[in-house]
């Protein structure tokens, strides 16, 4: 793909055109759009309008009453979110939201500033939802819903990761993220999706987890880690899945099953529960705690996620356990209890090596894997060396969000200073509340929209870069699966040198097991410091 | 286009009145009817809205973390930017009101050469923005002396605060200055700053233009034309005990003045000024942060078709049974 080089990349022009919004046509740039679904997604799980169809076609084969089935979409959803409605009725055109956006930053394209996006779905709601919108029309910022204005929507709703951190800066708490989760449930209703996202739904609804991957393959892929972890510690872990009776379910992104960097923070996990020899079981039937659902409609991410608390019930666990992942937490933290609560059949989760009751999570009975881990670590439940991770030169990437959604900030850093000797934190305005996305979340992870993507983690690269000059930061760690998965190839490009790193990576190298043998190479085979000539 | 517009139908507010008073007579018609007709759609008009927000659902808690979650007593929590409890909430949220808390984070963006972006505090938009709303409210409120005999206290140590530099006579009133100014910054950062402007529409200029106008006239009247203070009293102590009374010889500014703030009170509920109300009811800052600790009930939750663990062993039990993974059915 020819991709310009960074410095021409970055090279951006911040001054909207001369023609205002609404007269102003939208161009559906390629590396911008993620390809169309296709057929047997949505198949897959009943949703409407079900077609081939491409995004590069002019017609999109949308149903013959697409406008109806929009316009009461719309309307049914404004009566049953306050947010919505709110979010479309008070903004003040202010603009503070403007610069906040790291696609906007990246990219300068004035209709991914948060209010112009939110503003692209606001005009139809003026015009078919509100009295002054209905009778002055566009001098209300009331516009006509055409197939046009239609795509429009779906460009730029798909150009949103749904970070919040304009919702940050709103100071009316306008989220985004609310807006563009239902304008995507609404183009949902007529078929309109990315594969990127309709497949993992797809697979995530029938085989429990979104790389589709079966039972027996969980099993192999876990056998090959037993085996990587036997080699660098000489020690045999052994996982248990489906196993009734455990106290603890352990539900993790299944991208670490697949994915390369992600694998590595699984042996982390694996490590660590073999360490402390808790009885805790994975699941093949629910293998993934990602819900690319959410990023469809919350009808969808309530779906695929039932799975989880099922299992629970089912495999008579006391308490569910989670690991690293980003949207994960905000659908758990902010949902899991809505949906599927009260949960009376588990009990209020209590550490088994520290006694610590986890009261913040005595109702949905759902641990974060950091807090868990920084619990352990406060408690001296754990023998560490750091000087392991010696090579690693660290800095942590907060991940939208379980900072913008949870509040998660210190857990996974104390963790952090308890494992490594180096670390360095980028500048405060790009981290924790105010962290930048990585600019591929919310299902925008593709490899056909790099150059959005590019542009999207601008803001995170250059402040990792920043840190990387002045401390010689090599080291980026985060607790998020599509963080592992995309940003590497983003730092790659921007930041080159820099390596992302799942945080139970280096807890899984830093941790001194009962037993094992003299370690000479970290968890992916590199040599230790000072075992280089080994 | 928006800003032209406005600008006329401001002007063509005045003209009205300048056709009615002075062209055709109607005294009644503009210091007791449009009034009376104002307020009421006022307080209707934002109770309607009001209450229509508040019937729909709050489906999910979402507020927005600022700050460290509540989770050990060994981590330091930030009660108010991530509030657990209700009290964190009612002070994040008079923060909010009060203050402007989320404005005052605002920062400046900026992009240059190497790529390099840095990020500036710029505390601007906050403060126009606070000097507007607190000068708008003091103003309001030193106001009320025209409704009540005798003035309240808390009024007549308003304005002695107010006027604390006791330059020229009538004295001059701080607020009034800060009031204008702050309106001027609101208008010119908003066709200033490219984005800004690139986004504004009718309904961003039209109540601008509207509440200078309301201040400018406010101002022309107490300082520089000669206005018949008494008489106006009369008027408003007449609006307020539902005995109206049209005096004679009241200048043709104070219509105007009258006559714009009824068309704000008018224009209010159906407009982005709703957002007054509307904050006090945005879930991501009015929500506690607790909930995994405390179950936060949709009143719409419906159940969903799911993929049950009963439909996915039946899928796939053969290759479950051969990895050795224990299975339910043999």
């Amino acid at each position: 793909m020819a991709i310009q080089k960074p410095e021409e990349l970055s090279k951006i022009n911040y001054k909207p055109p001369k023609t205002a919004w609404f007269d102003t046509p939208t161009e559906i740039k390629k590396g911008f759009f993620c390809w169309g679904n296709k057929e047997k997604s949505l198949k897959a799980v009943g949703f409407p309008n079900i077609r081939q169809w491409s995004v590069a076609d002019e017609d999109w084969k949308l149903p013959e009453n697409w406008k109806e089935i929009f316009i009461e979409g719309l309307r049914e959803r404004v009566n049953k979110y306050r947010s919505f409605r709110l979010f479309l009725d008070i903004c003040v055109r202010c603009g503070a939201c403007a610069d906040k956006c790291h696609f906007f930053i990246g990219g300068g394209d004035p209709k991914n500033m948060p209010v112009l996006r939110a503003e692209l779905l606001r005009s139809i709601y003026r015009k078919y939802c509100t009295t002054s919108g209905k009778i002055m029309g566009k001098i209300a910022g009331a516009r006509d819903l055409n197939v046009n204005v239609l795509k429009e929507l779906w460009y730029y709703a798909y150009q949103c990761t749904e970070c919040r951190r304009c919702s940050l800066f709103c100071p009316y708490g306008i989220d985004t993220a609310e807006i563009t989760i239902l304008a995507r449930e609404l183009l949902n209703l007529l078929g309109l999706n990315i594969e990127w996202i309709a497949g993992p739904v797809a697979n995530c609804y029938m085989t429990g987890n979104h790389m589709g991957l079966l039972p027996h393959t969980i099993m192999d892929i876990v056998n090959e880690f037993k085996e990587s972890i036997y080699q660098v510690t000489g020690i045999n872990v052994d996982p248990s899945y489906n196993r009734k009776g455990a106290e603890i379910l352990f539900v993790h992104p299944s991208g670490e099953y697949f994915d390369p960097n992600g694998n590595i923070t699984f042996l982390g996990y694996l490590m660590l529960f073999h360490e402390l020899g808790l009885d805790i079981t994975l699941s093949t039937y629910c293998s993934e705690g990602g819900n690319f659902g959410f990023f469809t409609s919350n009808e969808m991410a309530k779906r695929l996620h039932s799975k989880i608390y099922a299992e629970a019930k089912r495999l008579k666990v006391k308490w569910i356990l989670g690991g690293e992942c980003g949207h994960m937490w905000r659908v758990w933290h902010q949902y899991h209890n809505t949906w599927f609560g009260p949960i009376d059949f588990l009990e209020e989760p209590v550490s088994p090596i520290t006694g610590t009751k986890f009261e913040n999570a005595k109702s949905n009975k759902i641990v974060h894997i950091t807090e868990f881990t920084a619990d352990l670590i406060k408690h001296g439940k754990l023998n560490l060396d750091p000087s392991r991770n010696d090579n690693y030169i660290v800095t942590f990437h907060d991940s939208c969000n379980p900072a913008r959604a949870m509040g998660l900030l210190e857990e996974p850093r104390y963790i952090i200073k308890n494992i490594c000797n180096h670390f360095y934190e980028m500048p405060p305005q790009t981290i924790r509340e105010n962290t930048f996305c990585c600019g591929s979340g919310s299902g925008l992870n593709a490899s056909e929209n790099m150059e959005l993507r590019l542009r999207g983690a601008l803001p995170r690269a250059n402040a990792l870069k920043h840190v990387n000059e002045k401390f010689g930061v090599n080291t980026l760690a985060n607790i998020c699966q599509i963080d592992r998965a995309t940003l590497q190839t983003l730092v790659d490009y921007w930041v080159p040198g820099v390596a992302v790193r799942g945080v139970h990576e280096m807890v899984g190298n830093a941790l001194v097991m009962k037993g094992e043998k003299e370690r000479t190479t970290d968890l992916r085979g590199d040599p230790l410091p000072g075992k280089e000539g080994g | 286009m928006g800003i032209l517009f406005s600008f006329f139908a401001v002007i063509a507010l005045i003209v009205i009145v300048f056709i009615g008073v002075k062209g055709a007579g109607l005294h009644y018609f503009f210091v007791v009817i449009i009034p009376y007709a104002a307020f009421l759609t006022f307080v209707i008009g934002v109770i309607y809205r009001v209450i229509k927000w508040g019937r729909i659902p709050v489906p999910f808690r979402i507020p927005t973390t600022a700050g460290q979650e509540k989770s050990f007593p060994w981590i330091k929590q930030n009660k108010i930017d991530n509030p657990s409890s209700s009290l964190g909430v009612i002070i994040r949220m008079a923060f909010e009101v009060l203050l402007f808390r989320s404005l005052f984070r605002n920062m400046r963006t900026e992009l240059r050469d190497g790529p390099k972006l840095s990020y500036a505090s710029t505390k601007w938009l906050w403060l126009g923005g606070l000097a507007f709303h607190w000068t708008f409210f003091i103003i309001l409120t030193r106001h009320l002396r025209l409704f009540f005999e005798p003035v309240p206290f808390f009024v007549e140590i308003l304005e002695s605060l107010d006027g604390f530099f006791q330059v020229g006579a009538p004295v001059l009133y701080v607020t009034d200055i800060i009031f204008l100014g702050a309106v001027t910054f609101l208008f010119l950062r908003r066709v200033i700053i490219p984005q800004v402007r690139y986004i504004s529409l009718a309904s961003d200029y039209f109540p601008i233009f509207l509440i200078f106008s309301i201040g400018l006239t406010g101002v022309l009247m107490r300082y520089f034309l000669k206005t018949d203070v008494v008489g106006i009293k009369q008027i408003t102590m007449g609006l307020i005990t539902f005995k109206p009374v049209v005096p004679e010889g009241i200048g043709i500014i104070f219509y105007i003045h009258l006559f714009l703030v009824s068309a704000l009170f008018a224009y209010f509920p159906m407009s982005k000024l709703m957002h007054m109300a509307g904050v006090f009811l945005s879930p991501t800052r009015n929500l506690a942060n607790n909930n995994r600790e405390v179950m936060h009930v949709n009143p719409w939750n419906y159940p969903v078709k799911v993929h049950t663990y009963e439909e996915y062993e039946d899928d796939y039990r053969e290759f479950m049974k051969q990895a050795g993974l224990p299975v339910e059915k043999e």
